[in-house]
């Protein structure tokens, strides 16, 4: 315990000026508070029927340059990416979060595509990831850290690829992370919200892409292919 | 010995203008205007001869001691009525927002403080929200542009309520800025201190009253319009100042009998 | 960093004689005043939304120990290591001791004021550690070596010509106009220096206290490579950061972005929980937090309190009319705008900054946009009182109000005055009905005229009636 904390400690309790009473009533406040939020606070925008909600979120999304793919079944996901890379006259080349989901989408059908599995390095063109989430309030895409999902593919390639299974989407921010409240282990090491490829309006204020982070975002949105067999 | 005010919402209240001191000092019109108005709306209107200045500018340059002896002074001299009106955004918003918190370490002047402040109104939210007047006895020839005040604004919540009553005067075309809410620069002793800062948000203001077109500038606080009638005939601006009491309590705004501000008496 | 706020009225001179800076200025009322105005509009929930902002900052600042505590313990069980700060110093050497500890030779940084409030920048380079900001604004006024301007858009006062002869200078080959092209070149040249940094450095949005979680937001991106690619991360933040929960922090977050520029959300909000993990690909190998106070706890229990709640948006300065007018600079500080006008008396002292709450009209519109209800021009009259306690308010201004006041609490001295100024400003303002010039008065009448009162006062006027309201004569 250093001197510099028990000072500060000291002060701010001392500002407070609590009697052990009120301080035994301080933290019953602060223990009942996270269940103490009054309703009002979600906005009612996103809470919506599920088709309405990939509506939603797909307008959000492309609001703020998002581009979204709508693909039926993970099988459809390389296509989908091959016709992307394509379209944007972008090497087939990608590397790719050595997530199962994704390997198990069949690349063989797209045998001009040099994939490269982990994280990405300053060479890396295109990133390609797994979301945990899509958050329709804002058109919002969620990724965990994991062993399998390397934080740095949606920020160091200058195209980022997203995909996200349709039954994935959400209302609100606080839906999403519902996931991780009954987890154990607790959070992710990196959550991260991605609204939009990278911008800035650092130079005279006018909107440009790609200041960092990727030019680019596609997001793939993968319906289940029959109510039986879900994606992810 | 203080009578005290009558029941709350009487048919016919016995309301107090605060006149303000600008309006005393600079122009009488405006207190007189207020006068018919409230009249108008039923109110028996009486004007305490112990009234001075509501204190803002001691409290907003950060005398409190000043402004809380000139509060001891409204406190007594207002008291006795159902409610206090001033043509004034300012002042009224000094006087139902400021007044209670300049009494601190005094509990007993404090809760009279916040029962007086709540009987105070600035004039055309009074007219309008509580004696629910919709149209005046006036007519005015002209183009009109409606400044909004900020403390009358923002303290008060006055915005619609000058404007339905103006728009309800024969031969008034309103029509808006496009900033009618953004500050003139005038802000009290702000427009002495940083002359400068003052001067670009007036000739903002005024370059935005410019292109309305209109040929008259209306706003509820003689403060502001002093400062923007007094920046417009700098710069030879033909547009009329008008507070917005005069011209809806006419006849006599727009004419010869009621010069705008800072022109010439005949 | 050494205030010079003092110099407000001179600097703001200048900064009304300069077309460029105006432009620059001029913009974001088109920009971030109107994006906020369209993004509030789009949401029904914004005002309530904001209410629970200013009552989440308000209950974690009433239980600030125990948040803190809370904070400490998560952050430590993730692996992160917290390191209190009493003040700027205590801040700087903490952090350079940590830089030497991992060896450092070059830190890159993603904007973090509290970072800029302690003077982290020339500390570091004077002790040979190269610093390189990222966030693109904050990279721009790095090669101009100026302070920022502003909160959210650091680089807000310059024109793109201006950007374009900067980066022609520093990065060598020919002059590029294209706003695409210049960012283009920025990311090229930060690009290697994340890949070079031994250290980054970000500082945090809100500090969640159930998970010990780091949030960041921006647009770029930056603050993730930041924070991504070297393997120590150094946050730099103070205590009013803490928010008690990850849900709280998103009622917050849904204010941010939209009172900051009118997005609906900032690009990337990241929350970081504890270092790189066992079997993870990438992330950073340690995480520090240093926590400054530099004088916060002072405002706690006091009127400033309320300060306290500001999450750093830059709405009160976008709405400020005297901002934009002046700029950020003329503030002298870290801190602009409203917002700056409350803290930076706090944090450089009032003797050296005491223009600053009085460079507003208090018109109020900062706080009729702040997302947490922060009573700016309430803070800013609270410093004002403080100011002439203490004997700072000009003479002449001490003894007017005083004069004043001793009048105006006698009503028949007051009658007389009034009725005696009437008459004789009546007098001599007949002519024209108005003032080119008045003695005292030339504040005012440099630019306007001043209307003459009529010659005699209302109460004078109304008396002669014996109570009948007529029309005047």
């Amino acid at each position: 315990m250093s001197d510099a904390r028990e000072a500060v400690m000291a002060r701010i309790r001392e500002a407070l000026g609590r009697t052990p009473e009120e301080d035994a009533r301080a933290r019953e406040r602060v223990a009942a508070w996270p269940r103490e939020a009054p309703p009002g606070r979600i906005p009612a925008r996103g809470q919506l029927e599920p088709e309405a909600r990939i509506e939603l979120f797909t307008s959000m999304a492309t609001r703020v340059q998002t581009d979204v793919e709508r693909v039926t079944g993970a099988g459809a996901i390389p296509a989908a990416v091959g016709r992307y890379l394509r379209r944007h006259n972008l090497p087939q080349k990608l590397v790719m979060a050595p997530d199962p989901v994704l390997d198990e989408a069949g690349w063989a059908s797209q045998p001009l595509l040099r994939i490269g599995r982990g994280t990405a390095s300053d060479d890396d063109a295109v990133g390609l990831t797994l979301a945990v989430a899509g958050i329709a309030e804002t058109g919002t895409v969620l990724l965990a850290s994991s062993p399998d999902r390397p934080t740095l593919l949606a920020y160091l390639p200058e195209t980022c690829i997203i995909v996200l299974p349709t039954d994935r989407i959400v209302g609100a921010y606080e839906q999403a992370l519902a996931l991780y409240r009954e987890d154990a282990s607790g959070l992710p090491r990196s959550l991260n919200f991605i609204t939009g490829p990278s911008r800035t309006g650092d130079i005279a204020q006018k909107l440009e892409l790609g200041a960092h982070g990727p030019k680019r975002l596609l997001v793939v949105l993968v319906d289940p292919e029959s109510t039986a067999g879900q994606p992810a | 010995m203080r009578p005290a005010p009558s029941a709350a919402a009487p048919d016919r209240p016995r309301v107090a203008l605060f006149v303000t001191c600008l309006v005393d000092l600079f122009r009488p019109s405006i207190g007189f205007a207020a006068i018919r108005l409230l009249e108008a709306a039923g109110c028996t209107v009486e004007v305490p001869k112990a009234q001075t200045c509501c204190g803002q500018p001691a409290f907003n340059s950060g005398d409190r001691a000043t402004a809380e002896a000139i509060a001891r002074q409204v406190l007594d001299t207002f008291e006795p009525y159902d409610y206090v009106v001033a043509p004034s955004g300012s002042c009224a918003g000094m006087l139902r927002r400021h007044l209670p918190e300049l009494f601190d370490t005094d509990p007993v002047a404090r809760e009279r403080a916040s029962v007086l402040a709540e009987r105070c109104h600035e004039l055309l939210g009074f007219l309008v929200d509580i004696r629910g007047l919709k149209e005046v006895a006036s007519h005015f020839a002209g183009t009109v542009t409606y400044h909004d005040s900020c403390s009358g604004l923002r303290e008060l919540g006055v915005k619609a309520q000058p404007r339905q009553l103006l728009l309800g005067v024969p031969g008034v075309d309103l029509v808006e800025m496009r900033e009618p809410e953004v500050c003139c620069g005038f802000g009290g002793t702000f427009c002495v201190k940083y002359p400068e800062i003052s001067t670009r948000m007036v000739s903002d203001k005024t370059a935005d009253i410019a292109a309305t077109g209109a040929d008259t500038l209306a706003a509820g606080d003689l403060g502001c319009l002093m400062n923007m009638a007094g920046r417009l005939q700098r710069q030879g601006s033909k547009v009329r100042a008008y507070h917005v009491a005069e011209i809806l309590a006419g006849p006599g705004a727009g004419t010869a009998t009621l010069p705008g501000i800072g022109e010439r008496r005949r | 960093m050494q205030p010079t706020s003092l110099a407000f009225e001179a600097k703001a001179h200048a900064a009304l004689d300069n077309p460029a800076l105006q432009s620059a200025l001029g913009s974001i009322k088109t920009g971030w005043q109107a994006g906020r105005s369209r993004a509030a509009e789009a949401l029904p929930e914004f005002e309530a939304l904001r209410d629970r902002g200013r009552d989440i900052k308000n209950h974690t600042l009433q239980h600030l120990d125990l948040y803190l505590e809370m904070f400490e313990t998560k952050l430590a069980a993730a692996g992160g290591q917290l390191h209190f700060a009493r003040d700027a110093a205590e801040a700087r050497a903490t952090v350079l001791d940590l830089c030497r500890t991992a060896e450092a030779r070059a830190v890159t940084k993603s904007k973090s004021m509290v970072a800029e409030e302690i003077g982290i920048n020339e500390h570091l380079e004077a002790n040979g550690i190269e610093r390189i900001e990222t966030d693109l604004g904050e990279y721009i006024i790095q090669l101009r070596k100026e302070p920022p301007s502003h909160l959210v858009g650091p680089a807000v006062h310059l024109t793109k010509d201006q950007v374009s002869d900067l980066f022609a200078e520093h990065h060598g080959g020919p002059r590029i106009e294209d706003p695409a092209a210049l960012v283009a070149e920025a990311r090229r040249v930060l690009r290697e220096k994340y890949f070079q940094a031994d250290i980054g450095i970000t500082g945090a949005n809100f500090l969640v206290a159930e998970t010990g979680t780091i949030v960041t937001v921006t647009n770029e991106g930056n603050a993730e490579l930041t924070q991504g690619l070297p393997r120590t991360h150094i946050v730099i933040t103070s205590l009013e950061k803490l928010v008690p929960t990850i849900d709280d922090a998103f009622t917050l977050l849904r204010l941010l972005a939209r009172s900051a520029t009118g997005q609906e959300f900032s690009a990337y909000t990241t929350l970081v929980t504890g270092p790189k993990r066992p079997a993870d690909l990438d992330g950073p190998d340690r995480l520090h937090v240093v926590l400054v106070d530099n004088g916060r706890t002072k405002m706690l229990g006091t009127a400033l309190q309320e300060m306290l709640r500001c999450i750093r948006c830059g709405a009160c300065m976008n709405h400020c009319p005297v901002y934009l007018a002046a700029g950020g600079h003329a503030y002298g500080w870290v801190y602009v705008g409203p917002m700056g006008s409350v803290l930076t008396p706090q944090f450089a002292g009032i003797e050296e900054t005491h223009t600053l709450p009085n460079a507003s009209t208090f018109c109020g519109r900062c706080e009729a946009v702040c997302p947490v209800r922060i009573p700016l021009p309430k803070l800013m009259r609270h410093w004002r009182e403080v100011q002439f306690e203490k004997g700072l308010t000009p003479p002449t201004a001490r003894y007017g109000l005083r004069a004043w006041g001793f009048v105006a609490t006698r009503p028949a001295l007051y009658r007389a005055v009034t009725r005696a100024a009437a008459a004789v400003l009546g007098l001599l303002g007949r002519g024209t009905g108005r003032f080119r010039h008045l003695p005292l008065a030339g504040g005012w009448t440099q630019s306007r005229d001043l209307p003459a009162p009529s010659g005699t006062t209302f109460m004078a006027a109304w008396a002669k009636q014996a109570g009948r309201p007529s029309e005047p004569k």
